[in-house]
């Protein structure tokens, strides 16, 4: 197979949590902690509207840019919850998840050496997906400032003078989220710097403790920043595979122009079921919500009597703990809690080799299962 | 309506202590907050909710939906003739309705005889009851929320980002 695989594709990380992954799926009656998706199923009427729209023939191509019905309830949606103008005509994009936003913004934006700030750990596309389009991803360690960006270690990268910044907030994997006044810091230098903000907020809806603040609302921020969320959280509509991209008309033109000829459309059954969720989903978002606040207090609660450091996570549904009270490597940590109790964890390295000290806990899992899943790591330290 | 009690009617099991972690509370105020719900007569009672499909060697009890026209009594209304009604143990459930006919009544047996005797002789002989019409209830699908036939799970994959 030697010269078959392009170099590109050749030099990215071959992930070496694959095997740990892999490890996972083979084996069963495991307590898993490691999913990054709800643990609900999508609320029926949301469902329904997906067979409906099937019953009725929708089984066509849509427009590249998305179902107009669509594009005008986000944009509805975006104005009543958050004040945002976004025009359904030109400013938005129905995406193949975030997943795809965030590749579509990079390609449309990165010309070859462009700089991409990415505060890490993140989310794992982002530094592989900006080498693909062509740019440096620059990792910014936020460790020691509890996995927060702050406007000091923000300014410190604006000597490299990078094109663009991705923000996910709140963070998978971290569960960290920003208040307004912090968002508000970086947008001024980011103004100041001319650095085009991605902002990943799909999880949004799962902030707990304050106001999810847009990054597009801050003073000036819009013509600069392209916002990204989708359906896949809020909704658990992970499988759908719906997201929205909204941002300044040129970016949102380029960004189409990649769509239309790689994914031509997000498929039509999915789009009339986020509809749905738009217009009467709500309700569960909230329901949602409080479930996860109170799992959040009982998991972070219970990780800290065990032994492990974790602060509280302001949003998402993980909870980032570090390992060094207890001593052990993530990997190794990992592989041993799975295959002596099986409960499965995601190491921290699968966000930066620099994240060995920490392992990933999803608590999008039911109560008894976290129950059960902290009485098991209470016996796999205590037999240790 | 309190968190405390969202919880709590999701799962009446979970201790005070469980909750008072999951609300960032003192366990002894989680205590204390249930026991006044409990005075208040706000929680009534904690039950099992019991799939009896599944328990083959326990006989089988039949289920009717019974409608009532009654006769409202001077002063009292529907009151009192409702509560001789839904004192007899026979009876699950019983509501007040609008519509054709004026009380709807649940009644559990041993056996269609034992439904429909209770009917003939108690119910229908009853002063003021003008009138019954019984429904046999031939399956359940869902009860007070729980869908009876399976637990629905996700089929997520068990390790993702």
């Amino acid at each position: 197979m030697k010269n078959i695989i392009s170099k590109k594709v050749e030099i990215m990380q071959p992930s070496g949590i694959r095997a740990f992954f892999d490890l996972v799926l083979g084996m069963k009656d495991v307590i898993s902690l490691g999913v990054g998706e709800p643990d609900f199923v999508t609320p029926w009427p949301i469902r329904e509207a997906g067979i409906y729209s099937l019953e009725q023939g929708f089984t066509s191509y849509t427009s590249n840019k998305g179902l107009y019905k669509l594009r005008m309830e986000i944009s509805r949606f975006l104005k009543k919850c958050h004040n945002l103008d976004y025009s359904p005509e030109d400013e938005i994009l129905i995406t193949v998840g975030v997943s795809e936003g965030v590749d579509l913004v990079l390609r449309s934006i990165i010309n070859p050496g462009d700089k991409v700030l990415i505060p890490v750990p993140s989310y794992v596309s982002y530094g592989p997906v900006t080498e693909l389009a062509g740019g440096v991803p620059v990792f910014i360690d936020t460790r020691k400032d509890g996995f927060k960006l702050t406007p000091e270690s923000l300014k410190r990268h604006m000597d490299k003078r990078p094109k663009a910044i991705i923000l996910n907030y709140p963070s998978n994997p971290t569960g960290v989220s920003y208040t307004k006044k912090e968002l508000s810091e970086f947008n001024k230098i980011l103004l100041k710097n001319k650095i085009i903000c991605i902002s990943d907020e799909v999880y949004a809806d799962l902030t707990y403790d304050f106001e999810h603040t847009p990054f597009a609302t801050l003073p000036g921020a819009k013509s600069n920043t392209v916002y990204l969320d989708g359906f896949s959280k809020s909704y658990a509509m992970t499988g759908w595979r719906v997201g929205f991209a909204c941002g300044p008309k040129e970016i949102i033109a380029a960004m189409t122009k990649i769509h239309q000829y790689t994914i031509m459309c997000v498929p039509i059954t999915s789009q009339m079921a986020a509809c749905e969720a738009l217009v009467t989903g709500r309700k569960s978002v909230e329901e949602m919500k409080r479930e996860y606040r109170r799992r959040r207090e009982l998991i972070v609660g219970g990780l800290n009597e065990l032994g492990f450091v974790c602060s509280m996570p302001e949003g998402a549904f993980y909870a980032f703990p570090s390992l060094k009270k207890l001593g052990m490597k993530s990997m190794e940590f990992s592989r041993e809690l799975l295959q002596k109790q099986k409960v499965a964890v995601v190491p921290g390295t699968a966000f930066g080799k620099d994240y060995d000290d920490y392992i990933r806990i999803s608590y999008a899992s039911s109560l008894e299962n976290l129950k059960e899943a902290l009485s098991r790591m209470r016996i796999f330290l205590k037999n240790r | 309506m309190d968190e405390i009690l969202e919880v709590l009617e999701k799962d009446s099991r979970i201790t005070p202590e469980e909750i008072a972690k999951m609300l960032r509370k003192k366990p002894a105020a989680i205590k204390e907050a249930i026991r006044r719900f409990e005075k208040e007569g706000v929680i009534l009672k904690y039950k099992t909710v019991i799939n009896r499909d599944i328990l083959k060697q326990e006989e089988p009890t039949v289920r009717a939906l019974i409608e009532v026209n009654i006769t409202p009594q001077k002063d009292v209304g529907f009151d009192r003739i409702s509560e001789r009604i839904y004192s007899f143990p026979e009876v699950t459930s019983c509501y007040l309705i609008s519509g054709t006919y004026d009380l709807l009544v649940v009644v559990e047996g041993r056996n269609l005889q034992a439904v429909s005797s209770f009917v003939a002789e108690k119910l229908s002989c009853l002063e003021n009851v003008r009138g019954t019409t019984t429904h046999f209830l031939l399956k359940k699908y869902k009860e007070d929320g729980v869908i009876l036939k399976h637990k629905e799970e996700n089929k997520r994959i068990n390790i993702s980002y």
